[in-house]
């Protein structure tokens, strides 16, 4: 930014036209000459991350091309699977529902799970609802995570996760992306198709996925885009009203949660204006400006950016190996 | 009192250091600016301080003035052992 701008949110405006001629040709590029595939695999949970994803996939190969998959478990909100079915429908895609709830359960993920929250609240059983929510960071003190509990009865009760009750519970619960993606990868192979992860850039850069989970991809149309641009990208394509204007969910705890809640330290739209801000050394006084916080605050999230990117490198990076297999143009 | 911080050090050395390169920090050293310790090894701290000193470790303590450094953390132990 120069010395007479400010930073406002137009600084994330798209030219969403153009952007959608892009991805479009470098998709068309990526599965043809690049990984030498015959089409696309969507997982579609109704959110606008995916919905776009599936839009521009449509854009690029054209509807035969495409396979979609619907993979609710038992903790999914009912809305998830409605909406999904609605975009495919909208698609014109082929598409499929495979319940994951039965597997997650054979493998352990609501056991282990349920076991560590049981040991924050011994209560906690049938008609229990459970989310995390994230504290700290963005006030200056060090990122820790609360378990929030709702009782059948609905009193809400929370208290701060231990180290291995937090572990034990996200572990657990990463079992839901992993297995998603395991079921992406089956038709993805029995049909020869690459499979689209559909993160964000903010949740690209800041680590929020699962490693071999919703982190795996063949290809990643939107890591680029901020949310906010990615909402602009869906009401551009026309998806369903309900796709554009839903606020981000995590969808993965039986208590509903917001990704600001689990995760980021603000709302997506004030987090798309930080990370630009961040991204391009805007300085943290006017990043409080822009969204009405002292600098203090400002300079917390900054550093809290820095520090996710820090402690998520590991999410993104390959295999490590003793010395490199020059052989290969990895 | 026992050596606070040469427990804490030889806990940071075991659990997250491990014997690798990264081991030379001095007691004023911030663990964050370093990058000796990341926000789950923060967790894995406060733990281990709790179990070691048989105090609970605030919501609100959870600052890097308690700790993010040796030094903090001496501080800060001696004043929870106090109180």
């Amino acid at each position: 930014m120069n010395g007479s701008a400010t930073l406002n949110p137009d600084v994330l405006a798209l030219d969403c036209a153009a952007e959608v001629e892009r991805i479009t040709r470098w998709m068309i590029d990526a599965v043809a000459q690049q990984l030498h595939k015959r089409g696309l695999v969507i997982a579609l949970s109704g959110g606008v991350d995916s919905s776009v994803c599936g839009a521009l996939a449509v854009r690029a190969l054209g509807p035969k091309k495409v396979f979609g998959l619907l993979l609710p478990e038992h903790d999914s909100s009912s809305s998830s699977a409605t909406l999904g079915a609605q975009v495919a429908e909208q698609f014109g895609i082929a598409y499929r529902t495979e319940h994951i709830g039965a597997t997650l359960e054979a493998i352990g993920c609501y056991r282990w799970r349920d076991d560590a929250i049981r040991a924050v609240f011994p209560a906690y059983g049938d008609g229990w609802k459970s989310k995390i929510a994230i504290a700290g960071g963005a006030e200056g003190r060090v990122n820790f995570f609360k378990l929030v509990v709702q009782s059948p009865a609905g009193d809400i009760s929370e208290k701060r996760l231990p180290i291995r009750e937090y572990l034990q519970i996200v572990a657990a619960t990463n079992f839901k992306q992993r297995v998603r993606k395991t079921v992406e990868y089956f038709h993805a192979d029995r049909l020869n198709y690459a499979v689209i992860g559909t993160p964000n850039r903010l949740e690209y850069d800041q680590g929020f996925f699962v490693k071999n989970g919703d982190g795996a991809a063949d290809l990643k149309p939107i890591a680029h885009l901020y949310k906010t641009q990615v909402y602009a990208l869906a009401r551009h394509l026309e998806l369903p009203d309900a796709v554009c204007t839903a606020m981000p969910t995590t969808d993965t705890y039986s208590m509903q949660q917001g990704q600001d809640e689990f995760y980021f330290a603000l709302p997506y739209d004030q987090m798309d204006l930080a990370l630009w801000a961040h991204n391009h050394e805007v300085p943290a006084a006017e990043l409080a400006r822009c969204l009405g916080i002292d600098d203090a605050r400002a300079a917390f999230i900054y550093a809290d950016i820095s520090a996710k990117r820090r402690a998520t490198q590991y999410l993104h990076a390959r295999p490590l190996l003793v010395e490199a297999v020059t052989e290969l143009a990895v | 009192m026992e050596d606070i911080k040469a427990k804490v050090r030889a806990y940071i050395m075991d659990n997250f250091i491990m014997g690798g390169n990264a081991g030379q920090f001095k007691d004023a050293d911030s663990f964050m600016a370093q990058h000796v310790i990341d926000s789950t090894g923060f967790l894995e701290l406060v733990t281990f301080l709790e179990e070691t000193y048989v105090f609970e470790v605030q919501d609100d303590e959870m600052v890097p003035e308690n700790l993010d450094s040796l030094d903090n953390i001496d501080a800060y132990v001696r004043r929870k052992l106090v109180a």
